[in-house]
């Protein structure tokens, strides 16, 4: 099934168009997931290991800096897969392709599930480290409110496709919930807050510490990819199965 | 010429994004000074302090100031942000990171004489990371070795 040259596109979008249709997605998807997946977890692997044995601890904090080695690329993944969400979801309101609409959804609880361990693990540095589990500051709120409205859109886009919507509120929420990324990241900078400020981006880090956290960064940017390719092909799978059961009903 | 769908649905997605970042930027700005975690000393220098409410000062702990009382337990040193001072004192166990020359929150309240009685200290940690030997070029720390 190829697609007609049509003169009234430029080329750009008529490659863009083919990577959008779910044939062409899966052959491409279909490799690419194993691939992704495993080569992401070796990497993260590799980059935690190195973390906790290779690198120097801290002056101050001591030990307990190693876990800046999962922490750090937590929240990076759980703010990119919202700007993923987002992405994809203004792309499907606009284009009203289905595979946009199936990238938002599956990209949801992975985001979900690194913003959680994003929380999660820095209350368990900022026990020892501060002297608090949890404070009320600008970065620590505002990064709690994106894991709540990555279950809003999660609970959002289930109710809408029970309904038999066609996805365009979930991807309104997920349009709009873009402004949290902006207050997160400036957030530090916004306010005075109890965390630090910007360390990796402007070079505060020590190379002889910093040098596993591209590892664990990388890594769990390729395990996310991998993951979402893999629920992006199990909801196109179960669509196809329901049209089966569909056809086989009526006749 | 036709103004395609797709074309119109571009033009309000995008229409839709500017006005909810500028809504946000708006909200946000007037936030600003509500949403602040804590009090720099040269935040309320020259203004009518907050007496008798519960209110967080952060800053740095100035070097030299920091001195123990006979008691063991009680503290006191200076709150500096480069701009003002504010004397502080506390009586509590410090979290391991609380230092002189390193960020500390203090929650209390002001008194009428400007300091700062303390309930509860958070140590402020910065964005810098090393380890020990290039930390020791910088200010010295005592080890056990040592």
């Amino acid at each position: 099934m190829d697609p007609r040259p049509n003169p009234r596109y430029p080329a750009r979008v008529a490659t863009l168009h083919a990577f959008a249709n779910p044939t062409r997605f899966l052959k491409l998807a279909r490799p690419l997931t194993p691939a992704l997946f495993w080569s992401g977890v070796a990497l993260a692997l590799f980059g935690a290991w190195a973390g906790l044995t290779l690198t120097p601890p801290d002056d101050l904090q001591k030990e307990t800096v190693r876990i800046l080695y999962i922490h750090v690329p937590a929240a990076y993944l759980g703010m990119a897969g919202w700007g993923g969400l987002a992405v994809a979801s203004l792309s499907y309101l606009i284009w009203r392709h289905p595979l946009a609409n199936l990238a938002a959804v599956a990209m949801a609880p992975v985001g979900a599930v690194f913003a959680a361990l994003c929380l999660i693990t820095g209350s368990i540095w900022g026990r020892p480290a501060w002297g608090t589990w949890w404070e009320w500051d600008g970065r620590l709120t505002s990064m709690l409110l994106l894991f709540f409205v990555y279950i809003a859109y999660i609970a959002l886009a289930r109710a809408d496709s029970d309904r038999g919507g066609d996805g365009r509120v979930p991807a309104l929420f997920g349009v709009a919930g873009s402004v949290l990324l902006p207050i997160i990241h400036y957030s530090v900078i916004w306010w005075n807050t109890l965390h630090q400020g910007e360390s990796l981006i402007r070079g505060k880090i020590d190379p002889s510490m910093v040098w596993p956290l591209f590892f664990t960064l990388g890594g769990f940017t390729l395990f996310f990819a991998g993951v979402v390719l893999m629920r992006m092909r199990a909801a196109l799978a179960s669509q196809k199965v329901e049209a089966r059961m569909k056809r086989m009903a009526a006749q | 010429m036709m103004v395609k769908p797709k074309h119109q649905r571009l033009a309000l997605a995008l229409a839709a994004l500017a006005a909810i970042l500028g809504a946000g930027g708006l909200a946000l700005s007037a936030l600003k000074d509500q949403a602040a975690f804590f009090y720099a000393p040269g935040d309320v220098a020259g203004k009518p302090l907050p007496l008798g409410k519960n209110v967080r000062l952060g800053g740095m702990v100035e070097k030299g100031s920091l001195t123990h009382e006979a008691d063991g337990v009680s503290i006191r040193f200076t709150v500096t942000d480069g701009k003002a001072k504010v004397p502080v004192a506390f009586r509590g166990v410090t979290p391991d990171l609380f230092r002189e020359g390193s960020g500390v929150v203090a929650e209390g309240q002001f008194q009428a004489d400007g300091s700062f009685a303390a309930d509860n200290l958070l140590a402020k940690h910065d964005e810098r990371y090393m380890p020990p030997q290039i930390a020791g070029k910088m200010h010295k720390t005592e080890t056990l070795e040592k």
